[in-house]
């Protein structure tokens, strides 16, 4: 393979790491809320975390950009702050990558969560642990499977996207040039040969994820009651 | 089961009570509660839709409280409310000389303790026990957390560090000690996942006293578990009784389980209390749902005085006389509880001979009161201190002419020792 491809992988790998980190930052609090809470903007917000399920990726794309460019509220503060636009930078690609898997962080986590039920956290409660103990030493212990399995689709999902990548990121070697958006070029250069050395380098790693997760779902049934 | 029972504490405070009494209060407190505990208040009012809980209790200090009533009476809410697992809106709860609770009853803000610093020990129906950690790690999670092992003063991060450090000399020997209790010691390597129904039951309520409470609640330890489980664990729980010197409050809605343990009985229905007092009192009371069902019969507390080991017999001694009984092999001189069935009593104004019942004893009708069958009377007859209840028919009630005041003797078919 070229350098540039193997560039490509690296920053695919180094894009989706980051994204998968983030994410289980904001996206296992924002779980454990939708989990527990009876606030009536439980639905909204859960559905809110949804919306990039549905979207296409370019509207996704379009706003982000619209919002981190020049004009935009978040180009406004970052300009501001002397850090410039984010359009067409790695911290920007990485922020569109968090919201466009964000879906894939927060539902697994909170299936997990609402699982373990409450049962094991007031049991928690009566063996002198305060909340956020109780949190870390029990809820977490507990739903452990569905972090995992939310670190996984997270990775692979960001490894897999291209649509924001390409509104957001454009196609800058060893900036924001990931994989798909290679395979995009080698395409359009009628590089049939180097497209076909990547596509099948995804086909491979997305069957080995997903294979991955299925065993571990197997595993878990069996231990789980 | 067990096969070592021992004598009934006569002090309140046995070794496990003494050592978490040692290491958590000052001298006056724990002098004061060696003495005369100090009630526990429980004073709850809440409305959910059509059910209104509304109970002030004054429960003593010591000794096992039975919540008795149907599901729905709102036994389990009242317990869910002294754990602060729930909060009513009107409450005061103290217990000890800890207010867990007061609010509702002015306009000014009140206290509410939150559960996780509550002195309180919770056994639910299913055993929760947690399931990422080993039967060990369960008995360690409390036990490390308790109030004694952090001291008082822990807060905030060095509260978090010393929940995760190792536990103490005085914290392991209160381990040792539920351990020991609940006979739980060969259990400590273990997967939770692999135990049975009533070990899962043992380990979740040593993990309870493990974790040093100042009151027990039991909330239907035993409703999940089949019958060969339950008896399984019973002998353990009338142990725990007798031993652990540790106000327990304990709902159920089974009558054998009530006769087993309570020494004070509350009548829950409906949200109401319907009555209350002590087991002996309550389970030969003439109406409520203790006295109604098929399982209506007296509990009462007698003395191992004599062992016959030729007939296999041993005598129990009462207030007003004594009874042979199977010898299970109690000693001499021990405490013993027992149930007569009021199906299994029969009266005679005669002394009885020439029968195959060996027991009889003297007392004198209290009261006659009608059953659920109007073929069936209930009978109170006093028999010295204590109260026992027969259930017979209306026409042998008149043939006999039974009316309080008349002495009778009591014929006792079968007694069986409870505890």
């Amino acid at each position: 393979m070229s350098p540039e491809a193997w560039q490509a992988i690296a920053l695919t790998l180094r894009l989706a790491a980051a994204t998968t980190v983030a994410l289980l930052l904001i996206g296992t609090p924002l779980a454990w809320w939708l989990a527990t809470t009876r606030s009536r903007w439980r639905a909204a917000v859960s559905a809110a975390v949804a919306l990039p399920l549905v979207l296409p990726p370019t509207v996704l794309g379009f706003y982000l950009l619209v919002a981190m460019g020049p004009d935009g509220w978040v180009g406004r503060v970052t300009q501001a702050l002397g850090l410039g636009t984010l359009p067409f930078t790695f911290i920007g690609l990485l922020i569109g990558s968090i919201v466009f898997s964000l879906p894939f962080a927060v539902q697994p986590v909170q299936h997990a969560f609402e699982a373990v039920g409450r049962r094991p956290m007031e049991v928690a409660a009566t063996l002198r642990a305060g909340p956020l103990d109780a949190f870390f030493s029990v809820a977490l212990p507990l739903a452990w499977p569905g972090l995992l399995t939310a670190a996984i689709l997270c990775f692979a999902h960001t490894v897999g996207e291209f649509g924001v990548v390409l509104m957001l990121g454009g196609n800058i070697p060893g900036v924001t040039r990931v994989v798909s958006t290679q395979i995009y070029g080698h395409v359009e250069a009628m590089e049939y040969a180097q497209a076909h050395a990547l596509s099948a380098l995804m086909v491979g790693f997305s069957f080995v994820v997903l294979l991955a997760l299925a065993l571990m779902r197997r595993r878990g049934s069996r231990v789980m009651p | 089961m067990t096969g070592e029972h021992e004598p009934m504490p006569q002090g309140g405070a046995d070794d496990l009570g003494r050592v978490a009494a040692d290491a958590r209060t000052t001298c006056a407190q724990a002098g004061a509660a060696a003495l005369d505990p100090p009630p526990i208040e429980v004073r709850l009012r809440l409305a959910r839709g059509v059910f209104t809980l509304d109970v002030d209790l004054r429960l003593p200090g010591r000794g096992v409280t039975v919540l008795f009533g149907a599901s729905g009476s709102g036994k389990t809410t009242v317990l869910r409310c002294v754990a602060g697992l729930e909060r009513a809106p009107t409450a005061r709860i103290v217990v000890g000389q800890e207010v867990w609770q007061d609010e509702g009853r002015s306009p000014a803000g009140g206290c509410f303790v939150p559960t996780w610093r509550r002195a309180v020990g919770v056994v639910f129906q299913e055993a929760s026990l947690f399931e990422h950690l080993d039967v060990r790690g369960n008995l360690f999670y409390g036990l490390r957390r308790s109030a004694d092992a952090l001291g008082s003063q822990a807060t905030g991060w060095r509260r978090w560090m010393a929940a995760r450090g190792s536990a103490d000399d005085g914290a392991r020997r209160v381990l040792d000690e539920a351990v020991d209790l609940l006979g739980i010691g060969h259990l400590l390597g273990r997967r939770v996942q692999g135990l049975s129904g009533g070990e899962r039951q043992r380990v979740a309520i040593a993990r309870a006293l493990a974790s040093r409470p100042r009151l027990l609640l039991l909330d239907e330890p035993l409703a999940a578990l089949d019958d060969a489980r339950k008896r399984e664990i019973l002998p353990w729980l009338a142990r725990l009784r007798a031993q652990a010197g540790l106000p327990m409050l304990y709902v159920t809605h089974s009558v054998d389980e009530l006769a087993r343990l309570a020494d004070h009985v509350v009548l829950l229905s409906d949200g109401q209390v319907q009555a209350q007092g002590g087991v002996g009192e309550m389970s030969s009371a003439l109406s409520g749902p203790l006295a109604d069902g098929d399982e209506a019969g007296a509990v009462i507390v007698g003395r191992v005085g004599a062992r016959d080991a030729h007939w296999h017999l041993c005598r129990i001694d009462l207030d007003g006389g004594h009874l042979w009984l199977r010898d299970v092999g109690r000693a001499l001189g021990e405490a013993v509880r027992l149930r007569l069935p009021a199906r299994d009593l029969s009266l005679t104004l005669h002394e009885p001979t020439h029968t195959s019942i060996q027991n009889h004893l003297r007392g004198m009708v209290r009261a006659v009161a009608a059953d659920t069958h109007p073929a069936q009377v209930k009978v109170q007859v006093a028999i010295g201190a204590d109260t026992v209840l027969a259930r017979i028919t209306r026409k042998a009630c008149a043939g006999l002419a039974l009316g309080p005041g008349q002495p009778v003797w009591v014929q006792v078919k079968s007694a069986a020792l409870v505890d």
